[in-house]
């Protein structure tokens, strides 16, 4: 009846999961009480549960995002403090639970935080950006959140019933197949991240679609803010190597569920076609979550200088150019394979190339500081936290990609240091620069300076006392993933990561501050007129937050940085808009679709990994007819009348031309 | 175990491309770093010194420059990594004094198993060599994917169940050195560290003959025990039955390695690790 579920299933024995599980639970139920006795769940409903507003649907990555930062976090603090005590002894975590977590840990930073924070931003801003009123497939991008939504629970509902993988984030067989990982945990891994990746292909193609057919008047290829170029090549990579991950699980599910030998050790099976196959989407994948890193570095690099992007069309190229060739260097991942002098040496250089379009990226932000007028607000001190962080991330990546010197640190601390400084110093740096710069779009005030200020300095000092210990220890021989040692030279290090954690950490509860001080003095912090930083593209045009239409009428754009184009005419000309005349505007209706889609798939993935097979059935069935029953609906657009659409833009009018009256004023 | 205190020549060369690569790039990152901060804070808007220059925003000789730098750069580390992964290809010969030593090293679900086919032993998580002379290393798994890597002699390679892969070493000095498995490989994978011992040429026959009088045998069936997932704290030593262990190992005659004992087919499987301490 229920497959493999039995009581054995959920840890008694083990305090650690079942506190944290115990607490998550009663968190959770503790906020729907609540949610339900204040009456506000038709309001979350209606206006977010079931809406298709792109921005909406981006806040909600965020949120998610956000919440599993701190679950990855947690995990990261125990791993930190594990290496710090278990030096010849065997610490507090038992190797069945610390391979659980390097392992979740792992999975749930790149797919359920930097990919969800990166997709929700872009999700966010794209379509403002581009002049639009919507995505190109708004229900779709709904679905999308609501599956990857059901990866992150079923990731954390292996806390408390069965297990998580003990193999890694990429679950390497033949470790990975039911030989050598008979228990439930790699089957959460691999279904978690099947059903998540669907959802993440389909954002893909939306925002692809998106930027390449949904651009207002005027708003051609090469006058897109470089957000939007940085979108759009981050998701071109998106739809190209998402399916390998997906063919490359399901093979690895063929082997597990019905015994076939893709990645076995008996019967022609090949391990090296896996680490081939996840690498080819493997490496990919970082530049899907650092290119739109760069894009937002650019847009606040030029906001906050108050100068245009140096070398745009540089920029562009330089981003293209990072999209093809990361597609051409997955295997300097395993240079120490033995693949051969010829291959290694060639994956080598292949690798240090994409090191060139960086590096034009760092000197162009470098450039476009130089005569500008630098103001030093929060997104400002993150971009330049990132650019001196980074390149020394980079400058070990390019070490790591020359043979002879990856023949030392392949797999060691050095190179878990090597990728936690490009992917915090990159992506999270970019992730936190575009919360606080897009937070009052997103929600009409702007975020305390004060601790937002605080949460960059503790972050980016803790940053370097964490990993550079790392560094330390990778010189040091140690490899990743130790439960215990008994190696001396290594524990000072460990001692002083663990204290780097601290740091950080303080970092995160500053951010956490920031944002319930925000709120409470919102009203001292709001944003009227819809561009409190100044801005030069077009999602400052709108208000803050943009009504739902985004825009009353389709921006013109005539150049590059298009808004500020705007307000430079409107100084001159000291009037925005003349009488304008107002049309009705067609808004896709929200839909349940998503959620009810999701709800499906959680129990469809839930059933398959304990192998209920009835249920497995029940889910598929309801998962498809939601989408029949949606293919069969009669109207999916409502109408806002121009009335409506008139009064909402005209109170941002008003504002609007109070700033531009003082503007012009000074 | 520092990677820059070697103790053989691959790990010399190795580590010394390794620092020449970062001095290369440092060359150009700190002059960077030092830009970016010193253009930060010199454009500060609250400078009245500086030149605002708002049309600043393309230079044809400024790109020339910026995309010259790290292409220049990387031509010059390409030519490292050309040169240096043919010279230091894991299996390229490294000439050493007296006859080359032959070792076939299998990882074990969790140990080392170090088989000597000439001289007819084998040991378990310690490796002895003679310093001076080449170490020939065949390397495979019984079961799942690890790394055989010893830091202070250099390269490291993986080690997969069903094929050999190839590794030459030297070790130049007399000491204790330690090596360790640099892949996960389940909840035994930390004890997965073992010994070297370099002695010298002269005494490594008299090790060889002392290790030989052992009453411990290697053959198909002992080794089907080892393969067994655990941890051994014991430096077990063997006398070899059959010098072709290793190649059965290899052609999967003997199959691979069982993995865990399931005690109960709830989601959670017994650890073989956690109980052997």
């Amino acid at each position: 009846m229920l497959g493999k579920l039995d009581w054995s299933a959920i840890p008694f024995d083990q305090p650690i999961p079942l506190v944290a599980g115990a607490i998550v639970l009663v968190g959770i139920l503790a906020v729907l009480i609540w949610v339900v006795a204040k009456g506000h769940l038709p309001y979350l409903w209606h206006e977010w549960i079931t809406s298709v507003d792109h921005k909406r649907i981006g806040v909600m990555y965020i949120l998610l995002a956000s919440v599993m930062l701190l679950r990855g976090g947690s995990d990261a603090i125990m791993m930190r403090i594990q290496q710090a005590v278990a030096y010849q002894s065997q610490g507090f975590l038992p190797p069945e639970h610390y391979n659980q977590i390097f392992s979740a840990h792992g999975t749930i930073m790149i797919f359920f935080v930097a990919m969800p924070f990166v997709i929700g931003l872009m999700n966010l801003i794209v379509p403002l950006q581009l002049g639009v009123r919507d995505v190109a497939f708004p229900t779709l991008n709904s679905v999308g959140f609501w599956l990857t939504a059901t990866g992150a629970l079923l990731v954390n509902l292996s806390l408390v019933v069965g297990e998580f993988a003990r193999t890694g984030w990429l679950a390497f067989p033949p470790l990975s197949e039911l030989s050598y990982s008979p228990g439930v945990g790699v089957d959460y891994y691999a279904w978690s991240l099947q059903i998540s990746g669907v959802g993440t292909l389909v954002a893909g193609i939306n925002l692809v679609t998106t930027v390449l057919k949904l651009r207002t008047k005027g708003m051609n290829y090469l006058r897109m803010p470089m957000f939007c170029w940085t979108t759009l090549a981050s998701n071109l990579l998106i739809v190209a190597a998402f399916p390998i991950l997906t063919a490359t699980l399901a093979m690895l599910l063929l082997d597990r569920y019905l015994g076939f030998h893709f990645f076995t050790n008996e019967a022609g099976g090949n391990i090296m076609m896996f680490m081939n196959l996840i690498w080819a989407w493997g490496h990919p994948e970082v530049y899907i979550l650092v290119l739109p890193a760069f894009g937002i570095f650019s847009e606040v690099v030029s906001t906050f200088s108050g100068k245009a992007l140096f070398g745009y069309r540089s920029m562009v190229l330089a981003t293209m150019a990072i999209c093809v060739i990361s597609f051409m260097v997955w295997l300097h991942h395993f240079f120490t394979m033995g693949a051969g002098p010829d291959v290694n040496a060639i994956f080598g250089i292949a690798s240090m190339i994409i090191a060139v379009p960086t590096g034009v990226k760092i000197y162009n932000w470098l450039f476009t500081m130089y005569g500008g007028r630098i103001r030093f607000a929060t997104p400002m001190l993150w971009a330049i936290g990132f650019m001196v962080t980074f390149i020394v991330g980079g400058l070990t990546g390019v070490l790591l990609a020359v043979p002879p010197a990856d023949f030392m640190l392949h797999n060691s601390m050095f190179l878990v240091a090597h990728f936690h400084n490009v992917i915090i110093g990159g992506v999270l740096f970019g992730a936190f620069a575009g919360f606080e710069y897009w937070f009052p779009k997103a929600f009409g005030f702007r975020l305390d300076e004060r601790w937002g200020k605080l949460a960059f300095w503790f972050t980016f000092l803790g940053f370097y006392v964490t990993f550079v210990p790392l560094y330390v220890a990778g010189m040091l021989g140690m490899t990743r993933r130790m439960q215990h040692y008994d190696v001396a030279e290594w524990r000072p290090w460990m001692f002083v990561a663990a204290a780097g954690m601290a740091v950080l950490s303080i970092g995160v509860i500053c951010q956490i501050v920031q944002i319930v001080v925000s709120i409470r003095n919102r009203e001292a912090l709001r944003d009227r007129t819809g561009d409190p930083w100044d801005g030069r593209s077009l999602e400052w045009a709108t208000s803050s937050p943009p009504p739902v239409f985004n825009f009353a009428f389709h921006p013109d754009v005539r150049g590059e940085d298009a808004y500020w184009d705007m307000k430079t005419r409107a100084q001159q000309q000291s009037l925005e808009h003349e009488a304008p005349e107002y049309h009705d505007i067609e808004m896709p209706r929200n839909s349940p679709t998503g959620f009810i889609c999701a709800f499906f798939a959680t129990i469809m993935g839930f059933a398959l990994i304990w192998h209920i097979w009835w249920m497995v059935i029940l889910g598929g069935i309801g998962a498809f007819a939601t989408f029949v029953v949606f293919a069969w609906r009669d109207h999916d657009e409502y109408v806002i009348p121009a009335e409506e659409v008139a009064a909402i833009d005209r109170i941002n009018l008003e504002e609007r031309r109070s700033l531009v009256s003082m503007a012009g004023a000074v | 175990m520092n990677l820059l205190d070697p103790q053989g020549p691959v790990a010399a060369a190795n580590s010394t491309i390794l620092v020449d690569s970062v001095f290369i790039m440092l060359a150009i990152v700190v002059p960077t770093i030092i830009a970016i901060l010193g253009f930060a804070f010199w454009f500060r808007a609250s400078n009245p010194k500086a030149r605002f220059q708002p049309d600043f925003v393309y230079s044809g000789r400024v790109e020339m420059v910026v995309w010259a730098i790290p292409a220049l750069t990387v031509i010059l580390l390409g030519g490292v990594a050309w040169i240096g992964s043919h010279q230091l290809d894991p299996a390229a010969p490294v000439p050493g004094t007296g006859s080359p030593v032959r070792i076939q090293a299998v990882s074990l679900d969790w140990k080392w198993l170090f088989i000597y086919p000439d001289q007819r032993i084998a040991t378990i998580n310690t490796l002895t060599v003679p310093a001076g002379a080449e170490l020939n290393f065949q390397l495979t798994s019984s079961s799942v994917m690890n790394v055989f890597f010893i830091p202070q002699l250099g390269s490291m390679i993986y080690t997969m169940n069903g094929m050999v892969t190839r590794l030459n070493l030297r070790a130049d000095n007399e000491g204790k050195l330690k090596g360790l498995s640099a892949h996960f490989s389940g909840d035994g994978f930390p004890d997965m560290m073992f010994d070297v011992n370099v002695i010298s040429p002269l005494a490594f026959p008299d090790w060889v003959a002392a290790t030989a009088k052992t009453d411990a045998v290697l053959n198909e069936d002992s080794y089907k025990k080892l393969m067994q997932q655990g941890i051994e704290k014991n430096r077990l030593t063997f006398r070899l039955d059959d010098p072709r262990l290793f190649d059965l190992i290899a052609t999967q005659h003997i199959p691979p390695g069982p993995g865990p004992e399931l005690l109960s087919d709830a989601g959670r499987p017994h650890s073989g690790a956690h109980d052997a301490r």
